[in-house]
């Protein structure tokens, strides 16, 4: 394979360290750096002159907005990177070529895994989504009365660099407050008939903005004044706002809420405030909860029942869906596998094209085939019947399998042909010789010698099956809903497409317990994949 | 041995398909035929009718059933022109965020891969050990937290947060080493070493080694890593459902299923007239690139 004759030095075989596992690489071979001033080291200063402009930029925004994880992480990031690309040392080059795809995958890969690990430990969800200093603050927000007899300010709201202010007229002075500042007098700003025309250093929010930005507004309080009894001044319009007092306040000593009416909210110790009828306050916030939501994904009364019925279509669909295709795929292969065969070619590119035809599009092309009012297959196949193909629990499944037989056949055909041509034909030579029939020659030669090469490829479409959100969503959405269940769980939701609907899709995010059901489904591919695994050649191939 | 059980086998019938007579070879090329229709058939079907929905006058899914009863370009039109969705910015998006990704999936993994496989250092094995089993943990399963830390970041880099285009790039971005760096790293150990040696007795240095000799070499695997790259991008919906917010900025994947997801029926017309005009570009590819495709699957690559 490898001929260059010129170079006799070394034997293929010494030289090839690929497998040996040598520690060094053979003396002979020197990686020197880029030397001198050529195009490279220009491209090479631009580049790092750029990354850690975007790096200083990122620590610095970082400082501002307090966020000190990433702060530290941009810090020991942004050293690495000038060390690996300016240390003159040999022992930094394979560094070199790694710290790119590292940092992605440190960020968005193994990062995003250990953050969903440690918030299945969480009851992190809507209601517990942060700390219980926010949660104070707004339960201090929510639960307040219009200040008896407060006068009404004819309001605008201002913004300066994406911190929200508010601005009144009174006596002929321009007044501006923000959720940090007490309404004070302003300087330089001018007015027109009552309206505010500008004020130095904030720009007014025309309605539209206000609009926009609803919310934000909505949620601001500007003091009246120092003390806090006469209010903080809150509009709903952004025209007109008026004072409010809060009729919840925190009693730090007792570590609860007291309403106004003398009834205590007390910390329950699983991140909200309970009063003494139970009723809890919301929001809560964000604590460890340990195992619990481990227990209430196998607890029957709660997430058990679905869980299971669940988990046993998963596997159920990406098993079957892994030998349907598999089988038809080499079905075909095997006939197209024949030399003498016209329009061979003719026949693979249009057997090619489900495979080319982006899959996501594909699939809601299918959901319109098979819907049951309007769809082709019931109105045309079928001269108009009604047969509810993606409504019908079982027939739902039917329908995903079908569907996912489309999508995945050609995949299978394409590699199992590719295994096949692969056979040495003496093979089937000798087989004709020794007398073999062509069922003897499938079971002893053919299916062993796929399976070889198929076999690794297999283990992959499972893997990637059991995790096949766009199908179950884009087609049946996971339904028809299971209407006797809280959870919103339909008859054909796979694990992944019920940890969506926990997370965002039901009516509450419980990111706790969809991280939890993440870290199972992580556990159940790897068993499989280890199980595998060990008869794969990947491992081999390390060395 | 598969081999040495066949040859246990007693009887012998040399030559069986040499003495097939003329008709015995029809009777079996037709009903190859037959049964190869059928399968194009079966794989074409619901293209066909796509296409035919595409073009067909009314729009909406019960009126599509006529395959190619009237032939109109209304429903392009509609799509092209509705400032509500605006179909051509999601065309863009797509394109420019998949594109980005595959060539930075390329750059980032055969760097990765060219390390492994040319350099020894002492975290090579358990690197390699550990790129396999993370690849193993689909990324689509952290998305709660990848939301999450979008949402962090989005204080820090704002143009890198929740709701933007090069946010969502950064997540596809976190998945090149795993996928796909194995598959590359095979590939170029197949690459002789005496072609960096020489390289390096004619002064080279390890980066011309890289770019000028190397990669050239291995071109095939770096096409179908950029492909399936662009395809697994171009075609994920559930990542960019959950970091784009801004009509402007949806993929296609998010834009186009914005019709059928409210009224199914009624935008049906506009929705197969989206979905033939942003398949071609990825068909095209596909069909262009089959031959290097082919060799890829075979590999061990798996599309999304």
């Amino acid at each position: 394979m490898s001929t260059t004759p010129a170079r006799p030095v070394i034997s293929p075989t010494e030289r090839d360290s690929a497998g040996d596992g040598r520690p060094e690489s053979p003396p002979s071979i020197r990686h020197s750096h880029s030397r001198g001033f050529g195009m490279g080291f220009v491209i090479k200063l631009v580049l790092m002159a750029l990354i850690n402009a975007f790096g200083l930029l990122g620590i610095l925004s970082a400082w501002a907005a307090e966020s000190w994880g990433i702060l530290v992480f941009l810090l020991l990031a942004l050293i690495a990177a000038d060390l690996v690309y300016f240390l003159p040392t040999r022992r930094m080059l394979p560094a070199k070529y790694l710290y790119p795809g590292l940092i992605f995958l440190l960020v968005f890969q193994i990062f995003v895994v250990l953050y969903t690990a440690a918030t299945a430990f969480t009851n992190y969800g809507d209601g517990h989504n942060s700390t219980k200093q926010a949660a104070v603050n707004q339960l201090t927000r929510t639960y307040e009365q219009r200040v008896a007899g407060g006068q009404e300010y004819p309001v605008s709201v201002l913004n300066a660099d994406g911190d929200l202010a508010l601005a009144t007229v009174q006596d002929g002075r321009v007044l501006v407050g923000s959720a940090h500042q007490a309404l004070s007098p302003v300087e330089g700003a001018t007015v027109t008939n009552g309206a505010i025309d500008a004020v130095p250093g904030y720009d007014i929010l025309d309605y539209g903005q206000v609009t926009a930005a609803h919310e934000a507004v909505m949620d601001l309080r500007v003091p009246v004044s120092d003390d806090p009894a006469v209010g903080a001044l809150r509009t709903d319009d952004g025209r007109t706002a008026y004072p409010y007092t809060p009729t919840l306040v925190y009693d730090e000593q007792a570590n609860a809420m007291v309403s106004d009416d003398g009834t205590v909210y007390a910390d329950n110790g699983q991140g909200a405030f309970v009063g003494p009828a139970g009723e809890e306050l919301r929001p809560g916030w964000r604590v460890f909860v340990g195992l619990d939501n481990f227990a209430a994904i196998f607890d029957p009364g709660i997430l058990g029942g679905p869980f299971i019925s669940v988990t046993l279509w998963t596997f159920a669909f990406a098993i079957l869906s892994v030998a349907l295709t598999f089988f038809l795929g080499l079905l075909l292969a095997m006939l197209f596998n024949d030399k003498n065969l016209k329009f061979r070619n003719v026949y693979r590119a249009i057997i090619f094209l489900p495979y080319a035809f982006p899959a996501f599009l594909s699939i809601l092309i299918w959901a319109g085939l098979l819907n049951a009012d309007f769809g082709y297959i019931n109105q045309v196949l079928l001269g108009g019947t009604n047969i509810p193909w993606l409504d019908n629990p079982w027939l739902a499944k039917v329908s995903l399998l079908l569907v996912n037989l489309w999508l995945g056949f050609p995949y299978m055909f394409l590699v199992t042909t590719g295994a096949l041509q692969s056979i040495p034909s003496e093979l089937y030579e000798s087989a004709d010789m020794d007398g073999a029939g062509a069922v003897q020659k499938f079971r002893s030669i053919t299916l062993p010698m796929l399976m070889v090469a198929v076999g690794p490829l297999l283990i992959a479409s499972f893997a990637m099956n059991f995790n096949n959100f766009n199908v179950i969503y884009l087609l049946t959405g996971g339904g028809p809903q299971d209407l006797e269940s809280t959870t919103g769980v339909g008859a054909t939701d796979i694990l992944i497409s019920f940890v969506y609907k926990i997370a965002f899709a039901g009516g509450a995010n419980d990111y706790g317990v969809a991280s939890a059901l993440s870290i199972l489904i992580f556990i159940m591919v790897a068993v499989v994949s280890a199980l595998t695994f060990r008869r794969s050649r990947a491992l081999e191939e390390i060395n | 041995m598969s081999t040495s059980r066949v040859s246990n086998v007693a009887s012998r019938k040399p030559g069986s398909r040499s003495r097939l007579s003329v008709g015995q070879r029809f009777a079996r090329g037709g009903w190859k035929h037959v049964a190869a229709v059928i399968a194009c058939v079966f794989a074409l079907f619901p293209l066909v009718y796509a296409l035919s929905a595409s073009l067909s006058p009314t729009g909406s899914l019960l009126g599509s059933n006529d395959l190619f009863a009237e032939i109109t370009g209304a429903n392009y039109r509609n799509l092209l022109n509705d400032p509500q969705n605006p179909f051509l910015r999601w065309f863009g998006n797509s394109m420019l965020i998949s594109s980005i990704t595959a060539v930075g999936t390329v750059l980032m993994g055969a760097a990765a891969a060219y390390a492994f496989s040319r350099f020894r250092f002492r975290f090579r094995r358990g690197g390699l050990m550990s790129l396999l089993i993370i690849q193993m943990f689909p990324q689509l399963l952290a998305f709660v937290a990848i939301f999450l830390l979008l949402f962090s970041i989005s204080e820090v880099y704002p143009f890198l947060g929740l709701n933007s285009r090069m946010g969502l790039v950064a997540v596809y971005l976190g998945g090149a080493l795993g996928a796909n760096t194995f598959l590359m790293y095979g590939f170029f150990n197949t690459i002789p070493r005496d072609l960096d040696e020489a390289a390096t007795l004619d002064g080279a240095s390890h980066s011309q080694i890289y770019w000028t000799i190397i990669l050239p070499l291995v071109t095939p695997i770096l096409v179908v890593v950029g492909m399936l790259s662009f395809i697994a991008s171009f075609s994920d919906f559930l990542l960019a459902q959950i970091v784009l917010q801004d009509p402007q900025k949806y993929t296609l994947a998010v834009g186009l299923y914005q019709f059928v997801s409210v009224q199914f029926g009624e935008n049906w017309g506009v929705f197969t007239a989206g979905a033939i005009l942003s398949a071609i570009p990825v068909v095209l590819l596909f069909l262009f690139l089959q031959r290097y495709i082919v060799s890829g699957l075979t590999g061990g690559a798996v599309k999304g």
